[in-house]
């Protein structure tokens, strides 16, 4: 169910997931960058990066935070986008966001299913 | 410094133009100083507004060189580029005609926002008393010195996007009376402020803070109402 306005206590609630998806989004780039950079050192190939996350469950764990994090963040901001510069109503924004978040959520827990599994 | 400015001034309405006008350039001339000579001795059916040209009544605003600016107070040798100067309507505000604005929509947001105080004493009860040192005065201290101009308003994208937006200084009026420890309304001032027309919608891009003639951060002020708005939000105090 898509409200054509959210209430005000239904935009409090979404800044403070998106202010709390962002800091679990800083740490995970963060990280993300630190270990990407420190393993391309020697070269990088798939296999290479197969062999590290294969049956991993440290990097299963982390990217499904990863994805997760994105998950509740883009949607609330792209909502914004849609209702700011495309000029649409928030209930066209919000349905437009939410499958924009169920497309991250089923793509991004393929991509780390597929490297782990 | 030439002997004369190249003025381009607007003309009109929301349809109109930038018409071109020589001032006499003089030391320590002030944006309102070559306004005010055109009107008077090159076209005396230009509109403008001012009042105090002391940088206190907030209503000689107006968009210098693509930037909103107090007139008043604001230098000609700092604003010119070379000897040009470019004079606009602010932003974001109806045209009346010519520099001067509708300004009825910035104060209506005001109110919209409960800028008003509501106390409860009488005036048969004594003064409150507000320590001067406490966090909350010196919140409500930083943001006091308003002056209305509407400069913040006309620099904010925010409002240019969401009409519906309260806008800078709506918000930072709001601000002022959260912090104000006799006021009475405040969860009807939070619910009025939260959401995507007050508070929530501001990207914190600071074109307020940055612009503000009086050095009030709006946005500070804003993010305070955000962090109130999420506990409230939380606690169930918000509809």
């Amino acid at each position: 169910m898509i409200a054509v306005t959210l209430s005000a206590s239904t935009q409090a609630k979404l800044w403070y997931w998106q202010r709390i998806s962002a800091m679990v989004l800083a740490l995970c780039v963060l990280v993300h960058l630190g270990v990407m950079i420190y393993a391309v050192r020697g070269g990088l190939s798939a296999a290479e990066i197969l062999g590290r996350t294969r049956g991993s469950l440290v990097f299963g764990a982390f990217y499904t935070v990863f994805v997760l994090a994105c998950t509740v963040h883009v949607p609330i901001g792209f909502a914004r986008v849609c209702e700011e510069w495309l000029g649409l109503k928030a209930g066209g924004a919000w349905l437009l966001a939410k499958l924009l978040g169920l497309a991250i959520l089923v793509m991004g827990l393929r991509a780390v299913y597929g490297v782990v599994a | 410094m030439s002997a004369t400015l190249k003025v381009k001034v607007w003309r009109g309405k929301t349809s109109g133009g930038f018409v071109d006008y020589e001032v006499p350039r003089l030391e320590s001339q002030t944006v309102l100083d070559v306004v005010t000579h055109i009107q008077r001795h090159l076209d005396p059916s230009l509109s403008y507004r001012f009042a105090c040209r002391v940088g206190m009544c907030g209503s000689c605003a107006m968009t210098v060189n693509g930037v909103a600016r107090w007139t008043c107070r604001t230098h000609v040798s700092k604003v010119a580029e070379g000897d040009a100067l470019e004079i606009a309507p602010l932003s974001n505000l109806p045209v009346i005609k010519d520099l001067a604005t509708d300004m009825r929509e910035f104060f209506d947001k005001w109110a919209k926002g409960h800028g008003q105080f509501k106390g409860t004493r009488t005036r048969h009860e004594g003064f409150a008393q507000v320590r001067p040192d406490s966090r909350e005065r010196a919140a409500a201290n930083a943001g006091i010195e308003c002056i209305g101009c509407g400069v913040c308003y006309a620099s904010c994208d925010v409002v240019t996007w969401r009409p519906d937006f309260l806008g800078p200084a709506a918000l930072n009026r709001a601000w002022t009376l959260v912090n104000d420890v006799r006021d009475t309304a405040q969860r009807e001032r939070l619910q009025a402020v939260a959401g995507d027309v007050g508070c929530h919608a501001c990207h914190t891009q600071g074109s307020c803070s940055e612009r503000c003639p009086k050095q009030i951060e709006p946005t500070a002020g804003i993010a305070g109402l955000k962090r109130l708005a999420a506990r409230a939000a939380v606690r169930g105090e918000l509809e």
